[in-house]
């Protein structure tokens, strides 16, 4: 029996660690270090209809325990990844996750319907919470009704089930989970940068060139595990966690808050080998544990024993 | 290729005003042999400082499987790096990027190294191959002040070096450019490091000739996978250049300064 084997919607992962959107490129930066068909799926950059620069320079800032960015979801556009990146992918035995953006609802919609046809494009990320970009983004995550509509539009274009990736800069994350949830969505990502600020003590200007950026990395951390703790007791579809995973013990956290799989996003930038060394670590640390298969773990801080959460294994 | 390795610090000193020299030692310096490239280096497993810092490779003595690094103390992390003791080990990513091009100068021909502040370091190594490979080499090295100046006996060694301070405290007082300008030196290629107005300044001065340059850009992963430090491409609103893993070093006019 695999212990670490997940089943989601649209997913059957061989262990359920996955680079996080962003903070991976489209994989090959981390195929000369190893074998991408370890990773229980990868969460490629975010995917617009049109190329995009992206933001000026300097585009991220180190934090107590964190980083910010404001890249401005920089990438090739749709048509370059579907002749070049995901084909390239294919050679790994490993499901993608395609995260995609846009400044209106009929670029969602365009982008979903093109790339989800993709073969080895398993689920839909869909990213309505970038802080970095100033039409649509955000926006689209921080209105629960507005989310709805966009969350109702992709599914009903997508040929494969969709994630939404929720932004933590919201007063009530709880009510924007369900109303995604209503809207069809197969499961939730979350969660997406915490917008943030630097100022430099010198010149008394912000750092980042946008002024503004996500924060990421160890910092926010316990945002995400309290999120995902509150939200995994509303809805009933599943939650795939990321924010500041660094260690196969932060695997854990984020399970017993409510998650049914992670993504590891930017300590791949502090350690290009740490989704393989968690892979690894794992198993032993379920030994410690005294836990048989890993999905044991989803939502055990809050739940009844024998009461059963969302558990595709 | 690019390894991962924990470096045994041989030897660590501080050698001008808050510029330190440390030596380290592993298998990792079997990859090097471009003068130019960088590694990064993780200063402690602990979550703060978080990222990793770019520093470039100021020397490479591949038969005793050591390279040097020189760096400037400014931030948290560079502060508890100059703490670090010899027989202590440094968590280090690299060879990174891309160096100088050594076959751009031929043997027989002059090459000017202009260096400005902590750009100085990566020129050391080139300078080094320039003259093994018999090119002629002239250096122009720029501080802020005579206290900040190092290096200099070192790379006198190996050809004609001219010294510049801003404030005039030590060498001849104002920019490279201006030692440049005065000398009016004929080369057929230049190499240079330093802060963007210098880099900027060196490739309008001289929009006809080979001119390499090397820069410097906030980073995340150093690997090319985060577009942290990607630079704009003349005539394009979507192409673009990673200062990581496309450079550092930069043809005079590849990309955008």
């Amino acid at each position: 029996m695999n212990r670490l084997a997940v089943k989601l919607p649209g997913l059957s992962l061989k262990n359920p660690v996955m680079p996080a959107s962003g903070c991976f490129g489209f994989g090959r930066e981390y195929a000369q270090f190893y074998d991408l068909s370890q990773l229980g799926a990868i969460m490629i950059k975010a995917t617009t209809l049109e190329p995009r620069f992206g933001n000026p320079t300097p585009r991220v800032a180190e934090t107590p325990s964190g980083m910010l960015n404001a890249i401005g979801l920089q990438n090739p556009g749709l048509e370059k990844v579907l002749s070049e990146e995901l084909p390239w992918l294919e050679q790994f035995d490993v499901p993608i996750i395609a995260n995609i953006a846009g400044s209106t609802m009929e670029d969602y919609v365009q982008v979903a319907k093109e790339i989800s046809k993709a073969p080895n494009v398993h689920a839909l990320e869909l990213n309505i919470s970038c802080p970095n970009v100033k039409k649509g983004g955000i926006a689209f995550g921080t209105i629960p009704e507005v989310a709805a509509e966009l969350t109702k539009l992709v599914k009903e274009v997508s040929e494969v089930p969709v994630y939404v990736k929720l932004s933590p800069n919201v007063t009530n994350i709880v009510e924007m989970a369900k109303a995604i949830e209503e809207a069809g969505a197969d499961g939730l990502t979350m969660i997406n940068t915490v917008l943030g600020m630097r100022i430099d003590i010198k010149s008394a200007a912000p750092i980042l060139a946008n002024r503004t950026g996500g924060l990421s990395g160890p910092a926010i951390k316990p945002i995400a595990i309290r999120m995902i703790y509150e939200v995994s007791q509303a809805v009933s579809i599943p939650i795939i966690g990321m924010g500041g995973i660094q260690s196969a013990e932060d695997v854990i956290e984020f399970f017993y808050a409510g998650a049914s799989a992670v993504a590891v996003g930017t300590a791949n930038f502090v350690d290009p080998f740490v989704c393989p060394n968690i892979i690894e670590e794992l198993p032993k640390l379920l030994d410690q544990l005294g836990v048989e298969h890993i999905s044991e773990c989803t939502g055990r801080s809050w739940r009844k024993s024998g009461q059963s959460s969302y558990c595709g294994a | 290729m690019i390894r991962k390795e924990q470096m045994s610090i041989v030897a660590h000193e501080r050698i001008s005003d808050n510029i330190y020299r440390i030596v380290l030692t592993g298998d990792l310096v079997d990859e090097m042999n471009n003068p130019g490239q960088f590694v990064h280096v993780k200063i402690g497993a602990q979550a703060e400082p978080l990222l990793r810092r770019p520093i470039s490779i100021c020397e490479i003595k591949q038969e005793r499987k050591q390279f040097t690094m020189i760096y400037r103390k400014e931030g948290l992390g560079t502060s508890i790096l100059a703490t670090k003791m010899p027989g202590e080990s440094l968590d280090i990513l690299g060879p990174l990027g891309n160096g100088f091009p050594l076959e751009a100068a031929e043997e027989g021909q002059t090459a000017l190294l202009v260096g400005g502040g902590i750009g100085v370091p990566p020129l050391y190594e080139l300078s080094k191959r320039l003259v093994e490979k018999g090119v002629h080499v002239i250096h122009v090295l720029g501080f802020q002040h005579k206290d900040a100046v190092f290096l200099e006996n070192e790379f006198a060694k190996l050809g004609e070096t001219y010294v510049a301070t801003m404030d005039g405290s030590y060498g001849i007082k104002g920019s490279v450019t201006d030692v440049i300008a005065e000398h009016n030196f004929s080369f057929d290629v230049l190499y240079s490091c330093g802060p963007k107005p210098m880099l900027k300044a060196l490739a309008q001065a001289f929009p006809n000739q080979n001119v390499y340059l090397s820069l410097e850009e906030r980073m995340g992963c150093g690997i090319g996978a985060c577009f942290a430090c990607v630079c704009r491409v003349p005539n394009s609103d979507t192409a673009y250049k990673k200062v990581c893993s496309d450079g550092p070093v930069f043809k005079a006019g590849e990309v955008l300064l």
